[in-house]
């Protein structure tokens, strides 16, 4: 008994250390980053490895020279479209230790922390960089939530792509010129099963079969429609809706059946692999298909997705300036750079994306990013649901697990209620 | 008086830094996450009112919560059923004698060994659901062997997915089912099975009358152990499937939820599935205690 009583001591004190240990930690973390004008800046993403972390080279590499005086500290974290890093984010958020900056998707996706009040406005700074006038006013529309900016984008992606094995369509003899509508669409994609190609579209897990409703929808519903899916001016209960659903149904019937087991790569190898004539997917898809050894229009094609020519269905990697950021000089430098022409262009030739901007040289750029570039500068827009620009995660999530269901079940009327579920 | 302080002070003491930090960290934060489920913290906002029990009725009426509910069903009877078949026969098997019992042994616990998150990665492999020309892992081999007709979807098979699901798992905890076993079996005193062959009991006989029954003990453990495991699987199936539909459990659900900023709703997850843990463990607990009283 005399023995324990020390041991009991020796215990409770080894206990308080501890927990004096962590405060201590705490309170260190704050203090190296601050001051005016110089230090380091903090910069929060998920680009961690390939294109996107070339890309990130690129634009520090442009940060260094025109902010000599900040040092930029890498605060990546890996993870498939950051699933770990935003709930990194998400706990330094709520303990008011936000990095000097981070990554997230330009619009929709951004609404959870404008409510929350963690970001600053940038409308001002906007003018101070002369970004308002270089880019489009239809994009600076799309990013403006209730009349305040809150980011800035690095970046263009385009959503609604479909990639084409020339061969299997000419084998079945058909042409390699996109069809118009869906309903064309469908007509071929039944040629091509007559011809031996049991699922001629391949899609890939929930997100990528949310792409394609997506892109379903757009074609059905014009772009103006289908915006309006997102801000409440499109009914989600509406018979056209049902009609464009009952679409989404038939061209589902022409994918894949292990598609739940696929990740996009995978969708994208079985049209390269000439099991399958289409892959929708993002545009991103170009950089694997060249790293893949592949030569643009000879071994594969692109298109608009069916009945969507003439939209550019647009996503956006942004930078943005959070609330209580400790180094607030550096973040505005920063963000400059993200902005400006040379860190644009540093950036999106090394991930294979277009720039946000309207100033860009399309010689810079490879065969398919000059098309994409074209088009974004005369298409008009739409939002995308799967990639943040339409819609906060909640959202997003709902749509997902609905579309899903609907790949295990089948029920039109059923993925529609949910849908609108999902808007409320 | 001074003197029982004597004898029970100092044991306190020394259990009190424990005490004090479950109560905090496990206990505290049982009742913390339980606050938060009773509330419309439905964003990163701070929670604005009481909805009493609303978030656990919108539960109760959300098809996808069903779903994940039924998907953990099935996970939970495919794995229990699996594991305390394939320990109890491998037990059996070793205690029978064979010759290099310790190797066997051994091999049967090794898998228990490897992540969750690890072997889900292999698995996700060998359960390949592509068919044909085009199959992997385990539908390749039954191809090559000629076994066309087994080769099926696994895990994602609208119904019966979460049954595939289950082998991964199996093949993990059989080992450790069949430890607690062999430690059953071990525990029999010879005298026993000696006085029942000298009553005549046939094998079948002696199993059955005396030796199972004494081993209810054992299978109760590991149901529970298992069990327990099951209900709050997570790892396994982030590696084999990632988040998704097809394959969602409560866990997966509450993590999805999170990340969708929804608390409250996370929160109402994490205490339904908290409380199934306890329908479950609870009982177990307490009979475990009587029986050491009894003692």
């Amino acid at each position: 008994m005399r023995k324990s009583l020390p041991a009991a001591l020796l215990a409770v004190g080894l206990v308080l250390a501890a927990c004096g240990g962590d405060d201590s930690d705490d309170g260190s973390t704050g203090e190296g980053s601050g001051g005016e004008g110089n230090g380091e800046v903090e910069v929060f993403s998920w680009w961690t490895e390939g294109g996107e972390k070339a890309g990130l080279d690129g634009l520090v590499a442009v940060f260094d020279e025109e902010c000599s005086d900040f040092e930029f500290l890498n605060a990546s974290i890996a993870g498939g479209a950051g699933a770990n890093a935003k709930q990194v984010l998400a706990s330094r958020l709520q303990t008011d230790d936000p990095p000097d900056t981070f990554q997230a998707h330009a619009g929709g996706e951004l609404r959870d922390y404008v409510e929350a009040g963690q970001l600053e406005d940038l409308t001002d700074l906007y003018d101070e960089w002369g970004l308002t006038g270089s880019i489009s006013d239809e994009l600076l529309d799309a990013i403006t939530m209730d009349g305040q900016i809150y980011s800035v984008p690095a970046n263009i992606h385009r959503a609604n792509v479909v990639w084409v094995n020339p061969d299997v369509l000419e084998g079945a003899g058909l042409s390699t010129d996109a069809p118009a509508t869906v309903d064309e669409w469908l007509a071929d994609m039944e040629t091509l099963r007559d011809a031996g190609v049991q699922a001629p579209l391949a899609v890939a897990v929930d997100w990528t079969q949310t792409m394609l409703l997506e892109a379903v929808l757009l074609a059905e519903l014009g772009p103006d429609a289908f915006n309006g899916l997102w801000d409440g001016s499109t009914d989600w209960s509406a018979a056209e809706v049902t009609a464009a659903l009952e679409k989404y149904g038939q061209v589902m019937s022409y994918t894949n059946d292990d598609r739940a087991s696929l990740d996009w790569p995978d969708a994208v190898n079985k049209v390269t692999g000439g099991e399958a004539a289409y892959n929708l997917m993002g545009d991103w898809a170009a950089g694997k298909l060249d790293a893949d050894g592949l030569t643009p229009e000879d071994d594969y094609l692109w298109w608009p997705a069916p009945g969507t020519d003439g939209v550019f269905q647009w996503l956006a990697d942004a930078f943005v300036l959070p609330v209580g950021a400790p180094n607030r000089a550096g973040t505005e430098c920063w963000l400059d750079v993200v902005g400006s022409y040379d860190g644009q262009r540093e950036f999106n030739t090394k991930k294979g994306s277009i720039p946000a901007r309207t100033d860009t040289d399309p010689s810079d750029y490879g065969p398919y990013l000059q098309s994409a570039l074209e088009d974004w500068s005369t298409d008009s827009l739409a939002l995308s649901l799967a990639h943040g620009s339409a819609a906060p995660v909640g959202w997003i999530d709902a749509v997902n697990s609905a579309v899903g269901q609907f790949s295990a079940g089948g029920d039109v009327a059923q993925l529609q209620q949910q849908l609108a579920a999902a808007a409320q | 008086m001074k003197y029982r302080i004597k004898t029970w002070g100092p044991g306190l003491l020394l259990l009190s830094p424990s005490i004090v930090l479950i109560g905090i960290f496990v206990y505290g934060m049982i009742g913390a996450t339980v606050n938060v489920s009773l509330t419309d913290r439905h964003s990163a906002q701070p929670a604005e009112n009481y909805v009493g029990v609303d978030n656990y009725t919108d539960l109760a009426s959300d098809d996808r919560f069903i779903h994940s509910l039924q998907n953990l069903l099935i996970l939970t009877v495919v794995f229990v059923v699996g594991t305390l078949v394939m320990g109890v026969l491998w037990a059996f098997l070793l205690e029978k004698g064979v010759t290099a019992e310790g190797f066997f042994r051994s091999t049967y616990l090794f898998p228990m060994a490897v992540s969750f998150v690890a072997s889900g990665v292999v698995w996700r492999w060998l359960l390949n659901s592509a068919e044909g020309e085009n199959a992997g892992g385990l539908n390749a081999l039954f191809g090559m062997i000629g076994l066309d007709f087994l080769q099926n979807p696994w895990w994602s098979h609208p119904d019966w997915g979460m049954a595939a699901m289950a082998l991964p798992a199996i093949w993990q905890l059989s080992g450790y089912v069949m430890a607690l076993f062999l430690a059953g079996f071990r525990g029999v005193p010879n005298e026993l099975r000696e006085a029942a062959r000298m009553d005549g009991a046939s094998e079948f006989k002696l199993y059955r009358h005396v030796i199972f029954p004494q081993l209810s003990p054992v299978a109760l453990s590991a149901l529970i152990i298992i069990g327990h495991m099951s209900m709050k699987m997570f790892d396994l199936i982030m590696a084999v499937s990632g988040a998704q539909y097809l394959t969602e459990v409560p866990a997966v659900y509450m993590w999805q939820t999170l990340l969708a900023n929804d608390y409250a709703k996370a929160a109402a997850i994490a205490v339904v599935l908290l409380v199934v843990v306890a329908v479950l463990v609870v009982p177990y607990l307490i009979s475990n205690a009587r029986a050491e009283r009894q003692r």
